[in-house]
């Protein structure tokens, strides 16, 4: 097989049959074709912008960008720069992702493991559930939900008042907050402090149980100390009660913590959504485990609760992980349609600069470039993570 | 002892009969909705949560509603108003297209669904089959277009709704489908700048929203072209639907091709195959094979995607119902609008999937 082009005189193959040759040729010339289609389109591109007298170029971002942005989770004005906007809209987009996901797989895993229930009424209405919300548009489901909050909701002034310091109306859910104070600064500090100190008891209670075979109470302490540190910290500083109470002023409520209907329309959309095809993955990874684990976990005399949590979970999850992976991308992405309900994410904040700039390219490129920065890093957490749970066969 | 013996023998001479809480109605209902006491109590919550949603939803949505009145009616009546949906039935179907030439995009979608509802049957699959869509995707394009045959010609900016959605998923997944094809035998190529191509495409397509591609095609494609040569809006749409479904169908197929025993490869290499004939005699008809249940999930996510028009501004079913919603008339009736465009979409998404879930049943049986 290795020896057959050797042993062929050189002079009899013609460069047609020549495979190494030939393959060569191939790559050139389809590296040729991209080559030139490429610098065809970028030399029409060139003349078509200078035709228009647009200028190249990210020189833009350092301008001011004129206009409002609804939600930012950093201070923003129109006066800031256009690269201070695209900020927010980054921000936003992580912000939207981050709780989508966390809600989505939360849903999607209770639906899932719900499908496989063996309560005729919960495995149907799940599937009902799964089939239903799968199989209508995200982006109607986002319009749905958005027109719900704003044509089912009073106005502020007739707003829903359940309780103190709680307002539901068109303008979005305001609730009461704790007012800023220095002590929560510290309070997160000492949780972020209780979680490493968490992190270091459970990894020396498994060495202990490995060693040993006592078992240490984890859940109990490790909560106990979740809650006490921040607790602790408030009390230091001063123990500040002063809330920031919402009051009905004008048209719309000044203070407390707004939750405005354009972003829980997309959450909703999102969650519901991506919760259906999670639920799927979730309920094939737990039947692809062999029920002669379940059986055989059971005659060791497991319970139940035990039985799913150490023996099939970690087998189903090996199955679950990459298309969950998916899952979340998707969600990541499907968060780009927050423009059309007019929640200032990335795209809809970049699709407003290349109205206003006329920078397309640049406006899409970053889009792009935006987003496959997601796509690789949620990409790389993920085959991480599949790594670390997969098979460690002998 | 002896009294036991006696009770088994006067059992067997009777037919014994399994207590009522085990067979029937009774026992069912034992078993699946009160297993447990957990189990009880969720089957009470739900039927609770059901007997306080159900009823209303019912009253709102058959009992109170309107079905034939004008917008003014429907605020004073406290149900539904479906009536947004009979009054703007035909625009919200058709869209601008010219309301005496409706009958076109009528008979294309026709055509589609006879399309469909044939290749349903396993037996058709033939080349006639073949042949029979490429006529039939033209007719439709033809129908639609018109300017030949004695059909008036209708501007594509006129074209809009239900057909529109139609087509730009089934043309876009034909010609998708080939470039994916290409990609994903690309991908698995042994030359390595082919695949580098290839992969990085993929990658970058597979990376990045819909959107940003619909964005690009209704800002960046026109510059891309020379001067004074300009594409309509549906077709630039059209290019990034399939640039982007071609991605997604290039890793359903290479998926396939990875399915494929290496001893078929071997088996032509020893025959001294070309790779032309290799991939097109033995290769690729087994792979396209398999991959056929998935490539239905991807007609369905195509033909949801569609609805991503409505952002770059096309009149597609989604959009036309926005604008109708915007009549100050119809103001305020989203629900019951939005309602029927999700059962119009839920309805086709349903049958697909059915569809690729009963084809991969019998593909699977006939594999074991």
């Amino acid at each position: 097989m290795v020896d057959t082009k050797d042993s062929l005189p050189e002079s009899k193959t013609s460069f047609w049959y020549d495979p190494a040759k030939r393959s060569i040729l191939y790559q050139v010339v389809s590296l040729l074709f991209v080559g030139l289609l490429g610098y065809y389109l970028l030399s029409n591109t060139r003349h078509n912008l200078e035709r228009q007298s647009i200028a190249t170029g990210f020189g833009f971002l350092q301008k001011e960008a004129s206009f409002e942005i609804g939600e930012s989770l950093v201070a923003y004005s129109a006066a800031d720069t256009y690269a201070r906007a695209l900020w927010v809209g980054i921000l936003n987009t992580v912000l939207i992702s981050g709780i989508g996901i966390v809600l989505a797989v939360t849903l999607g895993i209770l639906i899932g493991i719900a499908r496989l229930s063996n309560n005729w009424l919960v495995s149907r209405l799940s599937s009902v559930y799964i089939e239903v919300f799968q199989d209508i548009p995200v982006l109607l489901q986002l319009f749905f939900w958005y027109a719900f909050c704003y044509e089912m909701l009073p106005s502020p002034r007739q707003a829903i008042h359940p309780m103190t310091g709680i307002f539901l109306s068109n303008r979005g859910l305001v609730f009461a907050v704790p007012a800023t104070h220095p002590a929560h600064r510290y309070m997160c500090a000492a949780f972020s402090c209780a979680l490493i100190a968490v992190f270091f008891l459970r990894r020396w209670s498994r060495k202990r149980q490995e060693r040993t075979g006592r078992t240490f109470p984890m859940l109990g302490t490790s909560l106990g100390i979740l809650l006490f540190f921040p607790i602790g910290a408030w009390w230091l500083a001063g123990a500040p009660t002063a809330m920031s109470m919402p009051v009905l002023k004008g048209f719309n409520f000044e203070g407390g913590l707004t939750i405005s209907p354009e972003f829980s329309a997309l959450l909703m959309g999102l969650v519901l959504y991506t919760a259906a095809f999670v639920a799927e993955i979730v309920r094939a990874g737990i039947q692809s485990v062999n029920r002669g684990q379940t059986e055989a976990a059971m005659a060791l005399g497991l319970k139940s609760g035990r039985v799913l949590s150490l023996v099939i979970l970690p087998q189903a999850l090996r199955v679950i992980v990459p298309p969950l992976t998916s899952q979340m991308l998707n969600l990541t992405k499907n968060s780009s349609l927050a423009v059309a309900i007019g929640y200032p994410d990335f795209v809809s904040v970049a699709g407003t600069t290349i109205n206003q700039t006329g920078q397309a390219i640049e406006g899409v490129a970053m889009i792009m470039a935006v987003y496959l920065c997601f796509s690789l890093l949620t990409s790389a957490f993920m085959n991480w993570y599949n790594k670390k749970i997969a098979l460690v066969e002998r | 002892m002896e009294l036991e013996k006696k009770h088994i023998q006067q059992a067997t001479q009777e037919e014994i009969r399994p207590p009522v809480t085990i067979m029937g109605p009774m026992g069912w209902i034992r078993a699946n909705l009160f297993s447990s006491w957990f189990n009880g109590l969720l089957t009470v919550l739900i039927i609770f949560l059901l007997w306080k949603t159900l009823p209303p939803f019912f009253k709102w949505a058959f009992v109170e509603s309107l079905w034939r009145s004008d917008g003014t009616a429907c605020r004073d009546a406290g149900g539904a108003c479906w009536s947004v949906v009979s009054q703007n039935f035909r625009f919200m179907i058709f869209g601008f297209y010219p309301h005496d030439q409706q009958w076109r995009p009528l008979l294309s979608m026709a055509i589609l669904v006879a399309l469909l509802f044939y290749s349903r049957n396993r037996n058709h699959w033939k080349k006639l089959l073949v042949y029979a869509w490429l006529t039939g995707l033209l007719l439709m394009g033809v129908l639609m277009k018109g300017g030949i045959l004695g059909l008036v010609d209708v501007e594509s900016t006129q074209w809009g709704g239900l057909p529109l959605t139609l087509l730009l998923a089934v043309f876009g997944l034909t010609a998708a489908y080939p470039l994916g094809v290409l990609l994903a035998l690309g991908r698995q190529s042994r030359l390595p700048a082919i695949r580098t191509l290839c992969i990085v495409y993929i990658e970058l397509i597979r990376g990045v929203p819909l959107i940003s591609l619909l964005f690009m095609s209704s800002v960046v494609f026109p510059l891309f072209l020379p001067e004074g040569v300009s594409i309509n809006k549906i077709l630039r749409a059209q290019v990034a639907i399939i640039l982007f479904t071609a991605a997604y169908i290039a890793e359903v197929v290479r998926g396939g091709l990875q399915g494929i025993p290496k001893g078929q490869l071997e088996a032509t290499e020893t025959l001294g195959l070309s790779y032309y004939h290799t991939m097109r005699l033995v290769i690729l008809p087994q792979a396209l094979k398999i991959v056929i249940p998935p490539s239905v999930s991807i007609l369905i996510s195509a033909f949801k995607d569609t609805s991503l028009v409505v952002i770059i501004a096309l009149f597609d079913l989604l959009k036309t119902t926005q604008s109708v919603l915007s009549d100050p008339q119809w103001m305020g009736f989203s629900t019951e609008a939005y309602i029927f465009v999700a059962l119009v979409y839920f309805l086709c998404c349903f049958f697909m999937s059915n569809y690729s879930r009963r084809l991969e049943r019998e593909l699977n049986v006939e594999r074991a």
